[in-house]
């Protein structure tokens, strides 16, 4: 089957998402070959809900969104797997943050990825995730320079086999 | 978030983006792709419901490991539990986002 993308969006949205166009130096594959049995595999998790540990993160920057609307913040925040009396803050202007405060399984799912672990499906959870702030136009430049290459080098210091990605 | 995963691919490690807008994230080169008929906001699921939550990630992991071609894109069958146009005004924000109140504005809209 193939799912009904629009389903429950504004018709205005269409024309924003319909035919997208890769960024220029983006329109060539690009393929790891994914070698390990899953079971035998660590895996990490990143998420686009501009998530932060409350009081010990700045949380991603907002207030220049909204005084340059094509603006998103391109950085990064680096989440431990275990998120057991943590808060999390969201920095996200595009959804309603309610749903994924109140479980942020939903976004970044790591205490599904324990369930997978301990039933032997998957080897480990990476012991850090990451997450982004969605909303990017002009950042993109900087998501493919700095961003996407600073998570990369984390990745490899944790030997990590494969990354799930879940924008919000 | 193609961008991201064309990163981190492109260093060797395989990914899978599990999204809302699969076709979207295969026109922008993903190398491996999982769609989900869900509201903004959600892409594993509903708050709490965890069977939900496994059965997207497990797709997402078995997509992951088991595509042999880029651009492999893999639907999962599940179906949004709150009626449409609940879930329709739940996902969007209290809000229009900075853009969306530009190009409103920008259309004499409110």
């Amino acid at each position: 089957m193939l799912i009904d993308s629009y389903r429950f969006l504004p018709r205005s949205f269409q024309p924003m998402y319909a035919n997208a166009q890769p960024v220029e130096g983006e329109t060539e594959a690009v393929w790891a070959p994914f070698e390990k049995r899953l079971a035998d595999a660590r895996i990490a998790l990143v998420t686009s809900a501009g998530l932060s540990l409350s009081g010990e993160q700045d949380p991603f920057d907002l207030a220049r969104e909204r005084s340059e609307p094509t603006w998103g913040d391109p950085s990064f925040r680096v989440l431990p797997h275990a998120l057991a009396g943590r808060e999390l803050a969201m920095s996200h202007l595009h959804v309603n943050n309610t749903d994924v405060l109140a479980d942020h399984n939903i976004a970044l799912p790591t205490d599904v990825l324990d369930d997978v672990v301990a039933d032997g499906a998957v080897a480990s959870a990476a012991p850090r995730h990451f997450s982004v702030m969605g909303y990017q136009e002009s950042g993109v430049r900087a998501w493919r320079e700095e961003t996407g290459p600073a998570i990369v080098e984390l990745l490899r210091d944790d030997r990590v086999d494969g990354v799930v990605l879940a924008p919000v | 978030m193609p961008v991201l995963a064309r990163r981190i691919e492109g260093a060797g490690i395989a990914t899978v983006v599990a999204t809302m807008m699969p076709q979207t994230a295969v026109e922008l080169m993903a190398p491996r792709v999982v769609g989900v008929e869900f509201p903004f906001g959600h892409p594993f699921g509903m708050p709490g419901d965890r069977v939900m939550q496994r059965a997207v990630l497990d797709s997402a992991l078995r997509v992951l490991a088991g595509a042999s071609a880029f651009g492999t894109r893999v639907d999962v069958d599940l179906e949004w539990p709150q009626p449409r146009g609940e879930a329709y005004k739940s996902w969007q924000p209290p809000e229009p986002s900075p853009i969306v109140a530009r190009l409103l504005a920008g259309r004499g809209g409110t």
